[in-house]
């Protein structure tokens, strides 16, 4: 019996508290596409390789981003050849990076789910209210209910539980997983990040499928509610609006991705600098997309032998790809799963299967 | 990337608050928790607050914890 953790920092705890070691045979934990960084396609990277070789911009984004390898490229490399690429903890850092330097073009690299949109959405808000028109956003954030039904739906996985991210949860409310659950009859239960809230999640899923009933729980009710933070979902709604997008190694799930809405589509880099629309370079995939086979032709996003997309939808394990701990590890990683702290190989590798 | 920390709201100046996380003062915006007060517990991520925690399902958590760290000491015990 498959559960899958959706959340990459879910995966990350479970394999540092060595939770798959003590639970029953029979019940396997999954890890599923929860790491944003893993499943931003190869396309947004090269965008901002190719928009950092213009001197008067400044290519801003959060550090797991820098290693990720694209082509023969990474962020790091041209940055050790001098372009201006700049770690951020938060994009409100950017903001204040382009007040003090209005002639250079500063463009953020947004990636992350609804615990990391809302903070884009507010940067773009501070930008328009101080009149900075410097300020440019490389859009890559990504929705994660889309991608549970295209999961859900998926014949070669059969899911039978979610163990649903804590943090996006905050934001979205336990209230959005009803129609998963209800549409697929599986359970949906949000957890927090301690071994205890974990545990409490599986147990609640457990009990669940026993019982034959799906529904949808909450063992993160300290600060998780079920309409989840109405002011977040209302800034993200005011400047953003759903979109077709592609996932790496995964393909192109309907409604997952967001783009700008039209009064806020001068702060998007891709239209500010001419560069064509990412999902139009990404290989089209067939709807569900998880349903194509494991060798589907993604070429264009992965290195020859990664596996990471199987690894993302939690078709095959981390150890059961051949690259694993030989070619591919943390220092020299193939793929996105192992380059990133969250990724799913990094966990596996770092902590042991 | 989702990681969020809880932190205690020391001041407030306006939409931004001054926090303790684990020990170190930061900055955190508090645009997406208006109600959050000094003393507040507040979750953070990547400079913002995205919510107050609250204390009494808090609390229960950790009696729940509690519990549960104490019977697996109960447990050690008898396998002693």
């Amino acid at each position: 019996m498959k559960i899958m953790e959706v959340c990459g920092t879910h995966t990350m705890a479970i394999a540092r508290f060595g939770i798959r070691s003590i639970l029953p045979e029979g019940l396997a934990l999954i890890s599923g596409p929860g790491c944003p960084v893993c499943v931003t396609p190869s396309s947004v990277i090269r965008q901002a390789l190719d928009l950092s070789q213009r001197v008067e911009n400044t290519i801003v984004t959060f550090g797991d981003m820098m290693r990720v390898p694209t082509g023969n490229q990474t962020l790091e490399m041209r940055k050790a050849e001098g372009a201006d690429i700049r770690i951020v903890y938060s994009v409100l850092d950017m903001i204040e990076m382009a007040k003090k330097d209005p002639d250079r073009n500063f463009v953020f690299i947004s990636v992350g789910f609804e615990t990391t949109t809302p903070g884009t959405a507010l940067a773009v808000l501070e930008a328009e209210k101080q009149e900075l028109e410097n300020v440019f956003f490389l859009l890559a954030n990504r929705r994660v209910i889309p991608a549970l039904h295209a999961l859900a739906a998926a014949p070669d996985i059969q899911i039978r539980g979610f163990l649903c991210p804590g943090h996006v949860s905050v934001i979205i409310g336990y209230g959005a997983y009803h129609d998963i659950s209800e549409r697929y009859s599986i359970p949906c239960v949000v957890a927090g990040f301690e071994p205890v809230d974990i545990l409490m999640a599986i147990d609640d899923i457990v009990a669940r499928i026993a019982q034959g009933a799906a529904g949808v729980g909450n063992a993160y009710g300290r600060v998780v509610t079920e309409s989840g933070n109405s002011r977040a979902l209302e800034i993200m709604d005011r400047i953003f609006e759903p979109v077709d997008a592609p996932w790496r190694g995964i393909g192109v799930i309907p409604q997952s991705g967001l783009t700008f809405r039209r009064e806020y589509e001068h702060f998007d880099a891709l239209r500010k600098f001419g560069i064509r629309h990412m999902a139009i370079r990404e290989p089209a995939v067939k709807q569900p997309a998880v349903k194509q086979p494991a060798n589907h032709d993604l070429s264009d996003d992965e290195p020859a032998g990664c596996r990471c997309g199987d690894v993302l939808k939690g078709v095959i394990l981390p150890t059961e790809c051949a690259l694993f701990g030989n070619r591919c590890t943390p220092s020299t990683p193939v793929g996105p799963c192992m380059v990133s702290t969250e990724g799913s190989c990094a966990a596996y590798y770092k902590y042991g299967a | 990337m989702c990681l969020a920390i809880p932190g205690r709201v020391l001041t407030v100046e306006g939409a931004t608050g001054i926090v303790e996380l684990g020990g170190v003062r930061r900055k955190a915006s508090l645009q997406l928790v208006p109600e959050a007060v000094p003393g507040s517990y507040v979750l953070v991520h990547a400079g913002f607050a995205i919510q107050v925690i609250d204390e009494e399902e808090a609390k229960e958590t950790l009696d729940l914890f509690n519990e549960y760290f104490a019977s697996l000491e109960e447990g050690m015990e008898e396998e002693r």
